[in-house]
């Protein structure tokens, strides 16, 4: 950070007054914690004994021999319990709001990956648990809810604006004003007012201090480019924190282009998006001359979101990251590839940032490395791709 | 700045809302007037956002409404230049920071200047992100007008003394729109704040009845939204009458208090 809670220019809180005293208070909590040892051996202990940490840093032989010029590794986030980078960060907030003396969680969630995630912290320690989620995502991800309602939480269908990501984040915010004193809001992306992007990151920087250490142990030297997929930008920014002092390491976010940059139906922000102020921040949304904001779209609906983290734009800005769109098609390509190659089913959301280490590490000598963020599995997806296919499933 | 200070200030004042656009460009424009001529003393045009986070349904319902119809912000203020050949009301916009910040800080409120529009609220910035904006809105006399809520505390201080134009108390947790039950806690906040500034204070959030019109005594003035924003909803083409008969009920149950 820059100054407190901004990145640059990018950051702030912008929230209504209402969520201010909520918000100083989560502040206060986060910058308690974050260094106390106790907090931190506890949570240590959760990330090794129940989310499965670490994560391998698996070499991708196949891949790599097939595609013919780097090597790649994949960053098996979605080995963690709950099957997604997503817990490493849920688990951090939660044990924050146990210490707060928090007994109700609530949180928006995409593609239903962060829902899942609050959903199993809040059983875990005994707390409720309200997941809000678009009601076309729902739809979309209808294994998802399910498993959150067998963990015990309540999943709230949201029906206002274009039924996706951004609307549920409007209405988790919307519940938190009606419900602070017992309420934690754990925001599942690198999103929001601070300290929401900068403790997101805090907790899913674990991603790089392990696939750091991984690299150094397994090849002697760090990778030459980290891939990771960006919507709100948590599983990218953990994937980066710890490499940004390494200016050799190429650091690159992949942003879900739908149906192309060229068309109406995407969620690239970067590529297509201008400043704005929303979601409590001040980052890069895409939105009308006007600033109301845009619908956006994309065969992933963790990628489905008309913003990014403060931090993204800023590292974009200084040069320090770039960021590349990928269409559906492409992903639907990795998706398949990597099942076919790997014997691994990634998320839609990872196979955008599979797409692009296909694209690209042909053309890098053999002797360079790419690391890709395997952010999520892909059960979840199986028969939204099928449906993207025009296979017919019988359950 | 002062034009809202004389329409509020120990007057038992009433605030009414509409939503800049909503039904459409005409009725909107005739029933603004209309609140004024009610005797509505101070309005709030809203300018539709996709969006608006701190507001329920109804409100949500109307932006909605507007932005289908294609409306932009210069429409916005097209509609100001048309209600101010029939009314000198004072008026304060209300909008989400982004398509302010869209259409750059100092153009807006020089344009608020040009079109005689006292003063904005904003609910998504809070005390911690207002500066740059209220040093252009202070060089263009314009009031940026602070919210205060229940739990405020020990930021009321401080929030009080970057007030002007009036302070908008919200009277209860959660967003715009009618609720059966209000509690009078907002009371407390309005004497703690008139023991600190002479800046008229008024309670929104909620009201919608004669009873809690007559809740909220101690403040100069209520602020009344969604109720109307309803009436407008369930009588597009002929809410006159509606809405002048409840704002007469409500301004007759605020006099009645005192």
């Amino acid at each position: 950070m820059t100054k407190k809670g901004y990145y640059g220019e990018y950051g702030g809180q912008f929230v209504p007054e209402l969520l201010m005293p909520a918000i100083n208070e989560v502040t206060e909590a986060f910058d308690k914690y974050k260094d106390d040892l106790t907090f931190k051996r506890e949570l240590k202990d959760l990330f090794d004994n129940y989310a499965n940490r670490p994560s391998m840093l698996y070499y991708a032989k196949n891949m790599s021999k097939d595609l013919g010029g780097a090597q790649i590794y994949l960053k098996r986030e979605d080995l963690n319990h709950t099957g997604a980078h997503k817990i490493n960060n849920v688990l951090g907030q939660a044990l924050i709001a146990k210490r707060m003396g928090k007994t109700r969680l609530i949180a928006e969630t995409g593609a239903g990956q962060h829902g899942v995630a609050t959903a199993t912290a809040a059983a875990l320690f005994g707390m409720e648990a309200e997941i809000f989620m678009g009601k076309e995502d729902t739809e979309r991800q209808a294994l998802n809810v399910y498993r959150m309602e067998l963990l015990g939480a309540k999943v709230h269908a949201v029906t206002t604006g274009t039924q996706v990501l951004k609307d549920a984040v409007n209405a988790t915010f919307q519940d938190w004003t009606k419900r602070i004193d017992d309420t934690f809001y754990v925001l599942g992306s690198a999103v929001g007012p601070y300290p929401f992007p900068e403790m997101v990151k805090y907790f899913q920087s674990i991603i790089s201090e392990e696939a750091r250490s991984q690299f150094l142990e397994m090849t002697g030297r760090l990778p030459d480019a980290v891939l990771a997929a960006v919507g709100g930008g948590s599983n990218a920014i953990g994937a980066f924190a710890k490499f940004i002092d390494d200016s050799e390491v190429e650091l690159i976010g992949i942003e879900a282009a739908g149906k192309g940059v060229n068309t109406q139906q995407t969620a690239a922000t970067m590529a297509l998006g201008t400043k704005g102020i929303f979601h409590g921040m001040k980052s890069q949304f895409l939105q009308s001359t006007d600033g109301q904001i845009d619908p956006v779209y994309s065969i992933s609906a963790g990628l489905d979101y008309p913003g990014i983290g403060p931090e993204h734009v800023y590292l974009k800005e200084i040069n320090r990251a770039k960021y590349v769109p990928i269409t559906d098609d492409e992903a639907v390509a990795a998706f398949e590839y990597i099942a076919k190659t790997e014997g691994i089913v990634a998320a839609i959301e990872s196979s955008h940032a599979v797409a692009y280490a296909m694209k690209i590490a042909p053309k890098m000598r053999k002797d360079q490395q790419i690391m890709v963020n395997l952010s999520g599995r892909g059960d979840k997806d199986v028969a939204a791709i099928a449906r993207y296919k025009g296979v017919n499933i019988h359950e | 700045m002062n034009e809202i200070t004389q329409a509020l200030k120990n007057k038992n004042a009433f605030i009414g809302f509409a939503v800049a656009g909503y039904p459409n460009f005409e009725k909107s424009a005739k029933y603004i007037v209309d609140m004024a001529n009610a005797g509505a003393d101070l309005i709030e045009i809203g300018i539709a956002f996709s969006d608006p986070s701190a507001d329920g349904p109804t409100i949500m319902n109307a932006d909605q409404k507007v932005l289908e119809n294609g409306s932009k912000t210069e429409d916005v203020f097209r509609l100001i230049t048309e209600i101010r050949k029939d009314t000198n009301v004072p008026l304060v916009f209300l909008t989400y920071t982004n398509p302010v910040f869209k259409y750059g800080y100092e153009k807006f409120l020089s344009k608020m200047k040009s079109l005689d529009v006292q003063g904005i609220i904003m609910p998504d910035m809070p005390l911690e992100e207002q500066e740059a904006f209220i040093n252009i809105a202070q060089q263009y006399g314009r009031a940026f007008i602070q919210l205060v809520t229940l739990q405020s505390g020990n930021r009321l201080p401080k929030i009080v003394s970057h007030a002007s134009g009036f302070i908008y108390v919200v009277s209860s947790l959660g967003i715009t729109g009618s609720r059966h039950k209000l509690s009078n806690e907002a009371n407390e906040i309005v004497t703690r704040i008139k023991e600190l500034t002479d800046i008229p204070v008024a309670v929104g959030f909620g009201i919608n009845t004669y009873d809690q019109a007559k809740l909220f005594s101690s403040a100069d003035a209520i602020i009344v939204g969604s109720a109307l924003v309803k009436i407008i909803e369930e009588h597009p083409d002929d809410a006159t009458t509606y809405l002048t008969e409840f704002i007469q009920k409500m301004k007759g149950a605020r006099n009645a208090t005192n």
